[in-house]
């Protein structure tokens, strides 16, 4: 099982501000979980932003996932609304093993076409504290597709210092995550 | 129609640019029918537009073409609650980008924001879009997955309007994301 890891690198230069680039990773399709590890304490909240596409035929989309510190115990809690261009669902998935951040499109859908994704993860470096996500994700097929809003709990005090993103099999080429801290 | 320009990007001492950085704004002091930004560098990783919007009359819809590009390539999937109820529906093979659903006001300046990510790759060009409009007993939130299948660099986003004029006031700001 191919994963494809990054040490979040460290900021060169001396120019500083609210919103740092930490690292960044790209899948080359075979990987089947894009990590950032070593991510240091030094920001207020994190921020992800990415595209990806699932690489497997056999749908035109398929779920997006991601997971702390490598946790796959049952904790975390999940709830989102969901539009697929006709309805409007909302749910919820009592403590699970991972988050379900939303739909990225998978290898039925059109060429070129990729899911993407904006994710918050507030207070993260804290030690007293539950994490709390919040996220929007989304894709459109110019005819099908979904957007996605959700919230979800990683009930763990530890600060986080490694996040996976996985989903049901193998990142398309192309697909990419980057990691950004804010400072409060 | 108001054309914004980007500045130069300018490197610090130490060559760094900032990982967000404003590329462009601009304020109208008299109506417009449309912004453009234009010349924008491939510098960075995703796009970010943000508008306040103010608009001369009533109705109408906010729109955004990249690259001048009004051949029917433009999609989206979105979500709304209108206070009442929330409802989910699309558009396919557009002329545009479509940013509101729910009639722009005179009065109200909307919140409409655009999340453009990789615009100066190869893929298609996939926006996460909100739009917030709170009128005071009416309006909605709305948000919205846009795609436009073109696989060239956007170098160029035009905003405008289904009917009217975007009125004095209104600000329109774009920003460059870029990650490591």
């Amino acid at each position: 099982m191919p994963i494809l890891g990054i040490m979040a690198s460290s900021i060169s230069g001396s120019k500083s501000s609210s919103y740092e680039s930490i690292a960044s990773v790209t899948a080359t399709g075979v990987e089947t979980q894009l990590t950032f590890s070593s991510i240091s304490s030094t920001y207020t909240h994190l921020q992800i932003r990415g595209i990806a596409r699932y690489s497997v035929a056999g749908g035109t989309d398929d779920n997006l996932y991601m997971r702390f510190n490598g946790d796959t115990g049952s904790n975390y809690p999940t709830h989102w609304i969901d539009g697929n261009g006709s309805t409007v669902s909302a749910a919820n998935i009592a403590p699970w093993d991972r988050m379900l951040i939303g739909k990225i499109t998978a290898g039925s859908a059109g060429a070129n076409m990729f899911g993407a994704c904006i994710i918050d993860i507030h207070d993260y470096a804290s030690t007293t504290k539950n994490k709390t996500v919040r996220h929007i994700a989304g894709d459109d097929m110019n005819g099908s597709g979904d957007v996605w809003l959700g919230s979800d709990l990683w009930m763990n005090t530890s600060a986080i210092n490694q996040i996976t993103m996985f989903c049901s099999g193998i990142f398309a080429s192309g697909s990419t995550f980057a990691l950004y801290g804010i400072k409060g | 129609m108001l054309q914004v320009q980007p500045s130069p990007f300018t490197e610090s001492k130490d060559n760094m640019a900032t990982t967000y950085e404003k590329i462009a704004t601009t304020t109208l002091s008299s109506a417009a029918a449309s912004i453009d930004f234009t010349s924008i560098a491939g510098t960075y990783t995703d796009l970010r537009l943000v508008i306040v919007g103010k608009y001369t009359s009533a109705g109408g819809n906010t729109r955004i073409v990249f690259n001048s590009d009004t051949s029917s390539l433009y999609s989206s999937t979105r979500i709304a609650g209108d206070g009442t109820s929330a409802s989910s529906d699309r558009l396919t093979a557009q002329a545009n980008l479509r940013l509101n659903f729910d009639g722009n006001s005179t009065t109200i300046p909307d919140l409409l924001t655009v999340d453009i990510f990789s615009y100066a790759g190869s893929t298609f060009k996939t926006s996460l879009i909100t739009s917030s409009e709170d009128k005071n007993g009416s309006g909605s939130v709305i948000r919205t997955v846009g795609l436009y299948r073109s696989t060239t660099a956007i170098t160029s986003i035009t905003i405008n309007l289904s009917s009217s004029t975007m009125a004095a006031g209104t600000i329109a700001t774009l920003y460059g994301i870029k990650a490591a």
